[in-house]
């Protein structure tokens, strides 16, 4: 949401040097991402470094989609909020509302109502991606199922595929929920 | 002094001048229709007195106050200027209604919003926003829309959606209500209906500025008329004798255009 707002701004340097980051983020690789965040602070010597050990290759792999999903996300606001017609924003300040009071009042309904569909699928990305964390050696379900298979059994792929689609499921059935509460009114 | 004064308004998009000294005053109970083709600056001239754009040059004075002088940074105030704008209210051709409230909500919203910001509103509030509703179902009823308070603007037609744009425009009992064209996007047979309304409340001594292409309803409406063309006001005067009896030779084309039509 604050990526959404700094690419908006009316402060053109601020503007510029927020979507020159959601450039780069959208356009290199997830997993390059991964890499670079956990070993990055390493090799070049910074001041800084991960926790050790298991938790701190949960901490980076969750910065890294933390960070890559604030920026596909805050495309996604930009663009919702951008589609709001500017009469709705004429028309509360012809009825004298201050700027907040036509952001929470008069538009975020509709942007919300816009946004859920893109949202919804960004996120059963991310539940998908979250597979790309084996990259820094965290251990995520296909990497675990893995190890089972390695073991000689091929139930626990199948398995983790049932887990993912059961996983998707509940996030499908719960936008449909979210989408159909706004569907009293159409924008 | 006339209870609005309109001084020489200006207005430039960037190399284009849309408005060249704009002037023209309006008497309180009185309706002035403005005419004009397209692109005249009829709509911009509106949007400036409504605070949407702001004029180059030029004041506008209501009720002896000076609500706008290009020469007088103080009068171009974010905070001032919320306030100031409620001495006009403004219907948009294409209504702009909020589509996620109800038509009641839609009047009502804005009175609430400023409600709170009485020093009173804690103490009275139940009593406040009684008022308001009350008032709103008031001016739902006088635009003949009491049976659709909990309707959604999708689900009623164009004309009664700009019927509800203008009690909302209403609720906050503008002292000039301005209209843009107002049944330019609804299909012939639902123009009466709006059109009834306006005359209503002209009948009511609602002082109005009505930008409109209804020749016949700005000449029966209006106290006044002003024509319009390139960004001058090229004539005004009594509705009989700006279309009955021209001056000018560029309204006499304009309304020549229009009684082929
Ligand atoms: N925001 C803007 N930026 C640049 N030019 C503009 C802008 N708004 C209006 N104009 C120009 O100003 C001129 C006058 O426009 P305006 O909308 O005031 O005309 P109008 O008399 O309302 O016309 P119509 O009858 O078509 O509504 C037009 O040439 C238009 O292109
Ligand atoms: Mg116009």
């Amino acid at each position: 949401m604050v990526i959404a707002f700094g690419s908006m701004s009316r402060f053109r340097p601020l503007r510029w040097v927020v979507r020159t980051f959601v450039w780069i983020i959208r356009g290199t690789p997830l997993m390059l991402q991964l890499i670079v965040i956990f070993f990055g602070p390493g090799l070049l010597n910074m001041p800084f470094s991960w926790p050790s050990g298991e938790s701190g290759r949960f901490v980076a792999a969750t910065v890294a989609f933390i960070i890559n999903y604030a920026c596909y996300f805050s495309e996604i606001y930009r663009g919702g909020i951008e589609s709001i017609p500017v009469g709705q924003y004429e028309a509360g300040q012809v009825l004298g509302m201050k700027k907040g009071q036509i952001f929470f009042h008069v538009t975020l309904l509709q942007v919300i109502k816009r946004i859920v569909p893109p949202i919804g699928n960004e996120v059963i990305t991310l539940v998908k991606d979250t597979s790309l964390a084996r990259i820094i050696a965290n251990k995520e379900i296909i990497m675990m199922a893995g190890e089972y298979t390695n073991k000689g059994l091929i139930w626990p792929l199948f398995a983790t595929g049932i887990y993912f689609l059961v996983f998707g499921g509940v996030l499908t059935v719960l936008l449909d929920w979210v989408e159909k509460k706004l569907s009293y009114f159409r924008v | 002094m006339a209870f609005l004064e309109v001084k020489g308004i200006e207005k430039s998009f960037g190399t284009v001048q849309v408005l060249r000294k704009i002037d023209f005053s309006l008497e309180k109970g009185e309706v002035i229709s403005i005419i004009g083709s397209s692109g005249s600056g009829k709509t911009t001239l509106l949007r400036c007195l409504n605070f949407l754009e702001r004029p180059d040059k030029g004041s506008i004075i209501v009720n002896n106050e000076v609500i706008f002088d290009a020469m007088d940074p103080a009068t171009q105030r974010e905070s001032e200027v919320r306030k100031k704008r409620l001495h006009f209210g403004l219907v948009f051709q294409n209504f702009n209604l909020f589509p996620q409230y109800t038509v009641l909500k839609n009047v009502t919203l804005a009175a609430e919003l400023l409600a709170k910001e009485r020093p009173d509103f804690k103490q009275n509030k139940k009593a406040i926003l009684k008022e308001i509703q009350d008032r709103g179902k008031m001016l739902l009823s006088q635009v003949g829309l009491s049976d659709k308070l909990d309707c959604y603007p999708h689900m009623i037609s164009g004309g009664q959606q700009q019927r509800v744009a203008i009690a909302r425009a209403l609720a906050l009992e503008p002292d000039i209500l301005c209209f843009d064209e107002p049944t330019s996007a609804l299909d012939p047979e639902l123009t009466g209906e709006v059109l009834k309304v306006i005359r209503n409340l002209a009948d009511r001594n609602t002082t109005m500025i009505i930008v409109t292409h209804e020749m016949d309803f700005a000449r029966d409406v209006a106290d006044r008329v002003i024509f319009m063309d390139g960004g001058v006001i090229v004539e005004q005067g009594h509705p009989q004798e700006v279309f009955g009896n021209p001056k000018e030779e560029r309204t006499k084309q304009f309304l020549a255009r229009y009684k082929k039509d």
